[in-house]
């Protein structure tokens, strides 16, 4: 187990050290969109009833904030030991595949839920918010960073320069995030667009954790949840499955 | 390794290399550039897959035990790679950890200590200099105390001093016992530690004996040095 371990606590300590740019950063960020967007728009958007548009920002700024984070934290560390040379020091030991996967994919947890506190902790006392029900909340904040800390993993395996992951992170999970309901909910949209919406995997993370917010959401939890841990499962089989082929990592 | 082919695409990197070297020796491995010693190498480290053929290490086969040789293993990389988010001491630790050791600061501090690293413990990598940065390679490739260390021109590109202690340390290593193979393009230092040699051309071994009986076959009546009997060799082949 020490292999792993030490493995885990590398990756922690990597962005644990540049913590300014990993965790303050992003907290920063949201603040920003919170501040912006619920100034120039709360008077304009209707949400769930009851809730004024700011308190339906937080939960969904908060999620935006873990799951992009998850993301940058595996691919970023992984381009990074790739393209310097320094993954050989990984790759000569006996770390097994699954180590390597659940190291990886852990610290990327880690990394969005420090994240995510760190949102909760300066947005919250621009509104007033209560825990509807904490367990989906925690549910979808550890499996969301997980699955998005694998689509880290896999971008990193596959990609071959700092270029194809900002290709990866601006044209695929920005969007995805952005247009998953973050900043409005999808029953305000035209009906087609709640359908498109309906096939992006970003919008049960959000719509689910925001139910353990406000107990309200546009699909119910238990079936986002559901969406959610079966997206995790495939994309953790494959990128399980690129690793023990050595694909792109052993030549 | 017994019979080991590498092919990329077209390439034929490794054409059936069978090897055996044996424990506590001083093994070398010479050839042009582009004859496959790094391939090889690689292959041994479990960094590539040979396309038939197998290779073990202490009696494990890198591919179906590679935990039991890797931990036999331990490999000095030709590139002078290195992690810009820690120090020196840090580094060797994590290593120590990936190999499942823990608390091992009495042989990295040694290691250090040998290596001429003692000063340098807490300086992050990226403020080494390059010889410095090699020193820490090979500290690296020793910290979970390895029967077999392999040297990928661990020479290239350090200076006189460096080159000295590095020999110093290492004969040290092969006298108390580890296995040493070593890739190299400066002759003279292959011919002054290696016990018996192995030259490769594109992928196949063209030559391989001991270092003196390679010198003594290629002795006319001036003695033979390592790059003669290389040159001449290579030519025949």
């Amino acid at each position: 187990m020490t292999g792993f371990n030490t493995l885990l606590y590398k990756e922690l300590l990597r962005f644990w050290k540049v913590a300014f740019q990993t965790v303050a950063g992003p907290v920063l960020s949201a603040l920003l969109y919170l501040v912006i967007f619920a100034q120039a728009l709360g008077e304009h958007v209707r949400v769930f009833e009851g809730v004024p548009y700011a308190a339906f920002l937080v939960p969904g700024l908060v999620m935006m904030s873990i799951l992009q984070n998850a993301f940058a934290n595996s691919s970023s560390s992984l381009i990074q030991s790739k393209i310097t040379g320094n993954l050989v020091f990984v790759l000569v030991t006996p770390i097994s595949h699954l180590e390597f996967f659940g190291a990886y994919v852990l610290a990327s947890v880690a990394r969005g839920l420090l994240v995510g506190a760190g949102v909760l902790a300066v947005t919250v006392w621009f509104v007033e918010l209560r825990l509807a029900a904490p367990l989906y909340a925690l549910a979808f904040a550890l499996l969301g960073s997980a699955l998005l800390g694998v689509l880290g993993l896999l971008a990193g395996i596959w990609a071959e320069k700092f270029d194809q992951i900002a290709a990866f992170q601006n044209f695929l999970v920005l969007p995805l995030t952005m247009l998953s309901g973050v900043f409005y909910s999808i029953h305000t949209l035209p009906a087609l667009w709640q359908q498109v919406s309906h096939a992006n995997p970003f919008f049960y993370m959000i719509d689910g954790f925001r139910y353990g917010f406000f107990g309200a959401s546009d699909v119910a939890p238990a079936a986002s949840l559901l969406v959610v841990a079966v997206s995790f499962a495939l994309l953790s089989a494959a990128t399980l499955w690129l690793l023990k082929s050595g694909y792109k990592l052993r030549t | 390794m017994r019979e080991v082919e590498k092919r990329y695409g077209a390439l034929q990197a490794l054409a059936g290399v069978s090897l055996e070297v044996r424990q506590g020796e001083f093994f070398g491995l010479l050839g042009p550039n582009g004859a496959g010693k790094t391939t090889l190498i690689s292959i041994i480290a479990g960094l590539a897959r040979a396309s038939a053929g197998g290779v073990s290490v202490m009696g494990a086969d890198v591919v179906a035990d590679y935990r039991r040789a890797r931990r036999s293993l331990g490999v000095v990389p030709q590139e002078l790679v290195f992690d810009p988010f820690f120090s020196v001491r840090e580094t060797l630790r994590i290593q120590s950890g990936y190999f499942g050791i823990r608390a091992n600061d009495a042989w990295i501090d040694e290691v250090m200590h040998h290596l001429d690293l003692d000063a340098k413990a807490d300086t992050n990598m990226r403020s080494l200099s390059g010889g410095m940065k090699r020193r820490v390679l090979v500290a690296q490739a020793l910290v979970h105390k390895p029967p077999v260390i392999v040297l990928d021109e661990p020479t290239a590109g350090v200076d006189v001093e460096l080159r000295q202690e590095l020999w110093q340390f290492v004969t040290r290593l092969n006298r108390d016992g580890h296995t040493i193979v070593l890739t190299t393009h400066y002759l003279e230092e292959a011919e002054e530690h290696c016990g018996r040699i192995a030259m490769l051309k594109a992928g196949r071994i063209v030559a391989l004996d001991s270092t003196k009986n390679l010198l003594a076959s290629f002795a006319g009546p001036h003695p033979a040095d390592l790059e003669d009997v290389f040159l001449r060799i290579m030519q025949r082949h």
